[in-house]
């Protein structure tokens, strides 16, 4: 395996580790203040259980994504050392405000897990509150450096070195608003729908007390609003792709030919070779209406990019299609529940439960492959227009060990991280659960 | 001083406080795994609730560091990150099993006989203590490569001699001092949280890694003068000299607080021990952040970005540190009390 092939590898199985826990880490502190919130407004114990539990999980959870995120730190540098020379100076600005929100956000944890009984139940929710929001920053702001990297700004190049570099650049770049916004929803989204996958296995084996109850509301609730949100704002981040990324939104779309009132292709394997799409369901002129909101507009092909500078047009399509189906169905699990909720907690059938289950990884699947369709799509550039991914690499030999090493540890982990959070699951614990059916085994 | 001059000293005063905290959790996992003798088990305790709500906040400090060093010295991040490429690798696997030990061995499951030992909890116990034994080890190596002088960076190209620079004599005694520091931070720490014979473990404990300091110190000397002569120089020069001398002040000090048993006095003596020698040690590096080709001036990133980092640095500190003073009052304002969670 050539360096470069390996650096990929091993940036894709980090990132895509820790986008996991940070994920997590966004979405778990509000769920707990949520929870937690409740149980300050109704003096409910139940609520304030469901809150601990949480705790419990994300401090397993958290820990894991902030060593996996130090490995990224070092991996930019090792892995990419050249595209590190001439961006780091660039968009480090972002990194640098990250470094306070992930002080604030550590801190903060530190105090609510280890609080529960030295800080006054306001104080130890507020302590919450500060992880919650410090979590969604600093996600925003990495996303600032990523965002950056898509559509670069704020510096002019001169005899291929930056010149004029703004002290903002990251935040210059035009589609920091969009990919935060859908990035950022896309954490709750993900964590709401998994934490309740894990409480209608409970209410599936019997378990339908009101901690089991309340626990799937507070997650559907998250997930569905902004189950509901990510394709408006999905939609807003296509339309900036096709003003800056164009060959981007072609490979998203396997959109080959230049033309006016292009179709929407739904699913479809596409074939770079000959330029076809088979088994594709064509809604007319979709596209043009998406990306531009005329029925009649142009939408730039591939055929329009040199072949050096084309994604890869078979990925980039699957990942968003696999995007938008498991945004989709997730819609609509989400609206099924609170229909079936129409009359009163404790009312979801086994096949509802089930198919929360069912659900429950999709939010999961939709954010790696966004972040895929984005990354790949960018592709063959690092800096999207002004520096090649190869021209970043570093000279090292040794990537294909280290790939081989990384993968292997970071399989270890999640398997060992699966188990206990699975040991976590026990129910109830006791003297809460009142209500129908409230034993619980452990 | 220049912005450039500015932010090398925010940088070195973050490696600084990294040292002082993240190296006392380092310590904390050192004596979890030389755990010894009929307290075993409460000295492991002792060090987890230590440890606990405080490790990932400190451990951000060296994510500052890298942030700092590839916004503001773009291109010694990247040559650091060529020449050090392997030992970067197992110290991020050192501070991954790590954090991931440390928390998974927190809720492994007890067995019936000893509570909070059980199989999995064991094994994990192992994982954390070794890789906190050795990850310091390489810190310090790493360390000590951009001061040992075959870190060669010409014409932007990366060169490095037979001998990998990390395991040049200078850095292996770099790592062997950080080992002994972070002991002896962890321990002077923990005689301060502990009361009655759990105090005189620490403290026996602390005596021991002192003496190693203080013996590492006395072969390391004659070392750096036939080693690294600049650095040599550096540190007898007029700017480091005073630094380095109350930082030695402050190791008698602690040593005889600790005889004594003042406890509270030794602590403070060596956060300041610990502060000086390797602020000392930065001021004598100065210009160079890897001797002898890259400087803080020729390294240095956008004046823009520069600022940025400045400018940020009084509202980002200003909500930082009375954070971090909170957190420290509520978990260390008195000795180690209830368990959580
Ligand atoms: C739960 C996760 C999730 C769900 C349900 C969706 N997305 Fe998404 N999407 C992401 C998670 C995500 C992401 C992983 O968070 C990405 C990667 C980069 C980013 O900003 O967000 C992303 C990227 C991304 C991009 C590329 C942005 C860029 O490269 O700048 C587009 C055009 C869309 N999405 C559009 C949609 C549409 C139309 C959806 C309709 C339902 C949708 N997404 C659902
Ligand atoms: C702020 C966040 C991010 C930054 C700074 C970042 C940075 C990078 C860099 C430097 C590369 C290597 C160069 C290249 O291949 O273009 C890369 C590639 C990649 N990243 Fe990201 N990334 C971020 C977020 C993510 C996330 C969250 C994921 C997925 C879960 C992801 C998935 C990938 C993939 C799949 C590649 C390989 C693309 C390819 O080579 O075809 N990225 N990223
Ligand atoms: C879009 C992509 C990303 C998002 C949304 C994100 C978000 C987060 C969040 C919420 C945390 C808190 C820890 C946790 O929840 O487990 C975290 C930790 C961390 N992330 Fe990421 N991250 C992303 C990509 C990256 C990249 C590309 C890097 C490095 C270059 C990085 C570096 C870190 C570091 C160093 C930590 C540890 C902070 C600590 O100790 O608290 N992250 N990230």
């Amino acid at each position: 395996m050539d360096t470069l092939t390996a650096a990929r590898a091993q940036m894709e199985v980090s990132l895509a580790f820790h986008m996991v826990f940070a994920a997590l880490g966004i979405g778990m502190p509000l769920l707990m203040v949520m929870a937690e919130g409740l149980w300050l407004r109704t003096g409910r114990e139940h609520y304030r259980q469901l809150a601990k539990k949480w705790a419990k999980a994300t401090a397993l959870t958290f820990a894991v994504g902030a060593v996996s995120g130090t490995a990224l730190s070092f991996e930019l540098g090792l892995l990419w050392p050249r595209f590190m020379e001439f961006a780091g100076g660039i968009f480090g600005s972002a990194f640098a405000l990250e470094g306070y929100a992930f002080f604030v956000e550590a801190i903060f944890l530190g105090l609510y897990l280890y609080g529960w009984e030295r800080l006054s139940p306001r104080a130890h929710w507020l302590a919450g509150v500060a992880v919650a929001t410090s979590g969604m920053l600093s996600g925003v702001l990495v996303v600032a450096a990523n965002a950056w990297m898509q559509t670069p700004a704020g510096f002019r190049m001169v005899d291929g070195a930056a010149v004029d570099v703004s002290p903002f650049a990251p935040f210059l770049a035009p589609s920091w608003f969009q990919m935060s916004l859908h990035s950022t929803l896309s954490c709750y989204v993900a964590t709401g729908f998994a934490v309740a996958g894990v409480y209608a296995v409970g209410m599936l084996r019997g378990r339908r007390d009101v901690y089991h109850r309340s626990a799937l509301t507070l997650a559907m609730s998250l997930a569905t609003v902004t189950a509901l949100l990510q394709p408006l704002s999905g939609d807003l981040s296509a339309k900036n792709v096709a003003e800056h990324q164009p060959a981007k939104l072609a490979a998203m779309e396997a959109h080959f030919e230049t033309a006016r009132g292009v179709p929407l292709l739904v699913g479809g394997i596409p074939d770079e070779a000959t330029g076809e799409v088979r088994w594709a369901l064509r809604i007319p002129r979709m596209l043009s209406v998406l990306a531009y909101g005329d029925p009649d507009a142009e939408v730039r092909g591939l055929n329009d990019f040199p072949v050096d500078e084309r994604p890869n047009v078979l990925i980039t399509h699957l990942a968003f299609q696999v995007m938008v189906g498991c945004g989709f169905a997730l819609i609509g699990l989400g609206l099924w529940y609170w229909w079936a909720r129409r009359r009163g907690p404790g009312a979801e059938g086994r096949l509802l439960l089930a198919a929360v289950v069912a659900g429950s990884p999709l939010g999961f699947l939709a954010l790696q492959a966004g972040w895929i369709v984005t990354e790949v799509g960018r592709q063959p550039w690092v800096v999207y227009g002004v520096m090649r991914t190869a021209d970043g690499v570093t000279p090292v030999g040794e990537v294909p060990a280290t790939l081989f090493g990384f993968s292997v540890l970071y399989l270890g982990l999640g398997v060992a991280l699966a188990y206990l959070l699975r040991r976590l699951a026990t129910g109830a614990p006791p003297g809460t659960a009142a209500g129908r059916g409230g034993l619980h085994v452990s | 001083m220049s912005p450039e001059t500015l932010v090398a000293a925010v940088t070195l005063a973050a490696v600084v406080a990294y040292a002082v905290f993240a190296g006392a959790d380092f310590g904390g996992g050192i004596w979890d795994a030389f755990a010894a003798g009929p307290r075993r088990e409460e000295q492991r305790s002792t060090i987890a609730h230590a440890m606990g709500p405080v490790w990932e906040a400190n451990h951000v400090w060296l994510i500052f560091v890298i942030v700092l060093l590839f916004t503001a010295f773009p291109p010694a991040f990247a040559a650091l990150s060529v020449a050090l490429f392997l030992p970067f690798h197992l110290v991020l696997l050192g501070i991954i099993l790590r954090g991931a030990a440390f928390v998974f061995r927190a809720y492994s499951p007890e067995s019936a006989r000893s509570p909070g030992a059980g199989r999995g909890a064991l094994r994990w116990g192992a994982v954390f203590g070794a890789a906190s034994v050795i990850t310091p080890v390489l810190l310090g190596m790493c360390l000590g490569a951009v001061s040992a002088g075959s870190l060669r960076v010409v014409d932007g190209v990366v060169r490095v001699g037979d001998t990998p620079p990390w395991l040049a004599p200078l850095s292996l005694a770099t790592g062997a001092f950080a080992l002994a520091t972070c002991a002896y931070l962890a321990a002077v720490y923990l005689a301060n949280e502990t009361e009655g014979p759990l105090r005189e473990d620490f403290r026996a404990r602390a005596l021991w890694a002192g003496t190693a300091t203080v013996a590492l110190s006395v072969l390391v000397l004659p070392l750096l003068r036939a080693q690294a002569p600049h650095l040599w120089s550096g540190l007898l020069s007029a700017r480091a000299a005073p630094v380095v001398a109350v930082g030695v002040g402050a190791a008698l000090l602690s040593g005889w607080a600790l005889l004594r048993r003042r406890f509270r006095l030794a602590r403070a003596a060596t956060v300041a021990q610990v502060a000086c020698l390797l602020a000392g040690w930065g001021i004598a590096q100065y210009p160079y952040i890897i001797y002898p080709d890259v400087t803080v001036q020729g390294a240095a990133g956008h004046p823009g970005t520069l600022r940025f980092v400045l400018w940020t640095l009084p509202p980002g500190m200003g909500v930082l540190l009375p954070s971090l003073y909170y957190l420290f009052r509520v978990f260390k304002g008195e000795h180690l009390g209830v368990r959580e969670p």
